[in-house]
């Protein structure tokens, strides 16, 4: 019973620790005049309106959402044939692309970013939108190479086996037998990427810093010339369009097994 | 269909474009970037190709020392608390009904994806004199006045627990799911109390998990970039910050590459030894 009653506080504490900071910039996002304040002065949500109607804002907004669209789909495209790959073929020297592919993500992400801004100097692309593309589709090809590894191990090969002996060829069974199963996996790990590409920083500040300004660069800018509210509206527009995504892929897949819980024990 | 062997050249067409792409963007900016480290600075910020170890000479000052000493501290002192804060709180997860399960999920997972950036500022917000806690108590009547609690060592520590902790959590949470159930209940019919059957059935069962995890969220943390500069002192820059400030503002760029190349092999040495772990556990 005290247990049950510790554990509740202790959920509760983190829910707290978790939440405060979000609060607090929600809170500062709809004080009425151009101020730091909390809890806030007046409401107003003309900050949020100053994202769309600002065209500092408005571009930096653009420019995000065009690098996670593009970069999302990149990463999707080099992730998707190197899964199906691991999955059809028996070849352990390719493993290292595998590798290769889960290296960005667990290297500090300065170390890719420094590598890029060396990479991008030396062939003379520097500063190019498109390379800011390039760059974060390699950093997070991770998320959907290993959505969709896990999205084919799921797939009963006796099914796949049905088709082939019925004469159904590889490109066949790919696009009427596993391409509906690997959909869902597909999904997640497009969005996945988009919402990380949406909110990185570093990769992108080295890359194209000095001539395109993602939001997340906007708002560190912002932060070092002075406090402007837009940057509590636009956080917060961000974390509301991450709990979003999370939320529909929780709501139309399977989040605990994606995050490697797996099937058979989720009952 | 089982996997089979690659019959002929054209099996291997799939992996052409994916392999071409992590080896001309990856690999080859990784290859300059160890090239760099090499090169020697001009004055005016460009770098000429040669062959010098004068970057990593540096490595040998006093204040570098200091700066690497410290990242990995704080790493280390981050990496610890999150483990402490998350194994509990994973447990308990990994253990709840389905849907707060999702939604306990839903919302570390928008955490984790926050840029750090605005981890930063709201961090800084929180801490601030004019929007910070410290205006609620005082309106408590706990304070006296309001004050500003950044830049500080503790508001460093503070937000990168919170960048960490999701992480952790999640790192954690398939060993956790997949944690045999038994177990527990063995220790219940053996008359083991909740917090006796947690401390001495779960803990133990996942020593492995815990000091790999250590490791993982060690690496996350060293990689943190921009925290210790938007919320701590100069003292507080860690090597991440250090690079970046080289690289971008001190446009250094040998010296930042060869600090990324020190960073690379720390890295990597920690990830080999999880996998280390892994293995073993695997095996066990």
């Amino acid at each position: 019973m005290i247990a049950r009653v510790l554990n509740r506080i202790y959920l509760g504490v983190l829910a707290i620790f978790l939440a405060a900071p979000l609060i607090i910039v929600a809170g500062v996002s709809v004080n009425e005049k151009q101020s730091l304040e909390f809890p806030p002065h007046g409401f107003s949500l003309s900050w949020y309106l100053e994202i769309f109607t600002n065209a500092e804002w408005r571009n930096a907004l653009w420019a995000s959402l065009g690098l996670a669209t593009f970069s999302a789909a990149l990463a999707v495209a080099v992730a998707f044939p190197l899964a199906w790959f691991g999955w059809r073929r028996f070849a352990p020297w390719t493993r290292i692309f595998q590798l290769l592919g889960v290296a960005p993500f667990v290297l500090p992400p300065v170390i890719t970013a420094l590598g890029l801004l060396t990479f991008w100097a030396t062939t003379g692309f520097y500063g190019q939108a498109w390379t800011a593309i390039i760059s974060h589709a390699i950093f997070f090809v991770t998320l959907p190479l290993v959505t969709l590894t896990l999205g084919f191990s799921s797939i009963d090969r006796s099914v796949v086996e049905a088709a082939s002996t019925m004469g159904a060829k590889d490109g066949t069974v790919l696009r009427t037998v596993v391409m509906p199963l690997i959909v869902p996996y597909l999904i997640s790990g497009y969005a996945f990427t988009f919402v990380l590409s949406l909110n990185e920083y570093i990769i992108a500040y080295m890359t194209v810093g000095f001539t395109v300004e993602t939001l997340p660069i906007k708002i560190f800018n912002a932060l070092r010339y002075g406090y402007t509210p837009t940057m509590a509206s636009a956080t917060v527009l961000f974390i509301a369009l991450a709990a979003l995504v999370f939320g529909l892929i929780a709501r139309f897949g399977d989040l605990p097994r994606l995050l490697g819980a797996s099937a058979a024990e989720e009952g | 269909m089982k996997q089979e062997a690659p019959q002929g050249v054209a099996d291997y067409a799939p992996i052409v474009f994916p392999g071409l792409m992590l080896l001309v963007f990856f690999v080859l900016p990784f290859g300059t970037m160890i090239a760099v480290s090499f090169f020697r600075r001009d004055q005016g910020g460009f770098y000429t190709p040669d062959f010098v170890f004068s970057n990593y000479e540096r490595f040998l000052s006093p204040f570098f020392g200091n700066v690497l000493g410290f990242s990995i501290l704080l790493a280390v002192a981050v990496a610890i608390a999150c483990v402490a804060l998350a194994l509990p709180f994973t447990f308990t997860l990994s253990r709840m009904p389905r849907r707060p399960q999702v939604l306990w999920l839903v919302a570390l997972l928008s955490v984790l994806s926050l840029s750090e950036v605005i981890i930063g500022f709201a961090w800084s917000t929180l801490l601030s004199r004019t929007a910070g806690i410290t205006n609620i108590l005082v309106s408590m009547g706990l304070m006296d006045a309001p004050r500003a609690l950044v830049p500080s060592l503790g508001a460093v520590l503070t937000a990168m627990i919170y960048q960490a902790f999701p992480y952790t959590v999640l790192v954690m949470y398939p060993a956790l799911v997949r944690l045999d159930p038994t177990l527990l209940e063995a220790a219940k019919t053996l008359g083991a109390s909740p917090l006796q059957a947690f401390f001495n059935v779960v803990v133990p069962a996942l020593r492995n998990t815990l000091v790999a995890t250590v490791i993982m969220v060690f690496v996350f943390a060293l990689g943190s970039y921009l925290l210790p500069q938007i919320l701590g002192r100069p003292s507080h820059w860690t090597l991440s910050v250090l690079i970046t400030d080289q690289a971008v503002y001190q446009s250094n760029m040998p010296f930042a590459s060869a600090m990324a190349v020190l960073l690379v092999l720390l890295s990597l040495a920690l990830v080999g030894l999880t996998s280390m772990i892994g293995r073993k556990e695997n095996a066990a």
